[in-house]
């Protein structure tokens, strides 16, 4: 791909230019890198100095900003979605131009180079730049080094229980209670747990223990059916007052304790 | 056959798919627990003797790991054919950015990039899990401030922060 094959729109001073300005610098190879490549409107520019071999403090502001405006035409021209950063570039480097271009009077003598911030951010930007190719160089995982991990053979895993929140429960007894309802004539008849049953055991317990943990109320292996079950006599005891609930925390553990020991 | 401290502390590192900390190690042990500096001699005997072998045990930020030397990559990686171990060019800027100066917002790795960050790549760094939401900023929009995590230092061998390539000041190009 050569760079006379594209057709300019550039315009400089209310002309516009198809030709290339002879002294517009494009490296031959320009086109033949992805201009996809560049990490944004500081990386082209970069890119555009160095090609040049010059003091960064000392920018020629000129031939940059033309180059750089040209770049941005072959990028539209090749079709590449330009990001709105590009233009935003381009007009500050335009007004750095024009900024130059207006002669400082005496007193202003002190005022700031206009090319001073965006030497900063060059600097700035390729310090980060220099940085993500060093920590590219760090032995990483699965690149440089694998982790070593043995097979045990033989190992007896003591499985722990699932803990189940308050909010999961609730959201598994909405649900069964609604196909229940549908099916409710069918499964009074069935039911081989009763609620009253359950909350006798859980007063029992707690004649014994005086807390008991919410989650150890439940025994898993009875299904959800047993849960249900479980679930609704706990319900039942704090409506009848026969138990309190208490959770010292959102989200910590809930314990039930007997109203009769407390006393 | 009795098992020393030396070959449980082995076992367990061995069977760990994740790095094990002092504090995990040590628990390991009921009564006559090491301690830390016991640990630390028994694991640099440990890697003593893994002297002619091709792995050894590290210390990364989240504790101790076995792992394989440097140097095996060449034959380990025609095992797996993803070639998932390269990343762009853009998000390792966006990620030594996080790393150097967090805790940042987006707005200020857009700053320093000069271009708009790709929520792609903050997806995918806290997917990984090598970044995450620390706070929020209190200025307007309440902005996400991002900060990178032990996992982070794990992927990369490190133990801190203040393991990564020193920064050198740009003063020319």
């Amino acid at each position: 791909m050569n760079i006379q094959d594209y057709e300019f729109k550039a315009k400089l001073q209310g002309k516009s230019i198809t030709d290339i300005p002879e002294d517009l610098f494009i490296p031959p190879d320009a086109l033949t890198i992805i201009l996809e490549e560049f990490e944004g409107p500081l990386d082209l520019l970069l890119y555009l100095i160095k090609k040049q071999n010059i003091d960064i403090v000392d920018i020629p502001i000129f031939p940059i900003t033309e180059q750089y405006i040209e770049y941005i035409n072959m990028m539209e021209k090749m079709q590449f979605e330009l990001a709105s950063d590009y233009l935003v570039m381009a007009s500050t480097l335009t007004e750095i131009k024009s900024r130059m271009l207006i002669p400082t009077d005496d007193e202003d003598e002190e005022e700031d180079d206009p090319r001073a911030d965006l030497i900063k951010r060059l600097l700035e930007y390729q310090k980060y730049k220099n940085l993500s190719e060093e920590i590219d160089e760090i032995p990483r995982v699965n690149r440089d080094t694998y982790i070593v991990s043995g097979i045990m053979t033989h190992f007896k895993h003591t499985q722990k229980m699932p803990t189940i929140e308050i909010e999961e429960l609730e959201k598994a007894f909405q649900e069964v209670l609604k196909r229940a309802e549908i099916f409710a004539s069918h499964n009074i008849e069935t039911e081989q747990l009763s609620v009253r049953e359950r909350m006798s055991m859980i007063l029992d317990t707690l004649n014994s223990k005086d807390m008991l943990s919410f989650i150890d109320c439940f025994n898993f292996r009875e299904g959800r059916m047993g849960v249900i079950v479980t679930f609704l006599a706990i319900l039942e005891l704090v409506k009848e007052s026969l138990i309190d609930i208490i959770q010292n925390d959102n989200f910590s553990m809930i314990y039930l304790q007997s109203k009769t020991t407390k006393e | 056959m009795n098992k020393t401290i030396k070959q449980i502390i082995e076992s367990a590192l061995f069977s760990s798919n994740e790095p094990l900390s002092m504090q995990q190690l040590i628990s390991l042990f009921d009564s006559e627990r090491p301690t830390k500096n016991q640990i630390k001699d028994l694991i640099e005997e440990l890697n003593q003797d893994y002297s002619d072998r091709s792995f050894e045990i590290i210390n990364v930020a989240s504790g101790y790991r076995v792992q394989v030397k440097e140097g095996y990559e060449e034959w380990i990686s025609k095992l797996s054919a993803q070639s998932s171990n390269r990343y762009s060019k853009a998000f390792l800027e966006t990620l030594v950015i996080i790393a150097y100066r967090q805790p940042v917002t987006r707005g200020d790795i857009e700053e320093i990039r000069g271009i708009t960050v790709n929520p792609n790549i903050i997806r995918n760094l806290i997917e990984h899990e090598w970044i995450k939401v620390v706070g929020h900023k209190e200025s307007p929009g309440k902005p996400e401030l991002l900060a990178t995590t032990k996992k982070f230092l794990d992927y990369f061998n490190l133990k801190s922060l203040s393991e990564l390539p020193e920064v050198k000041e740009v003063e020319n190009l």
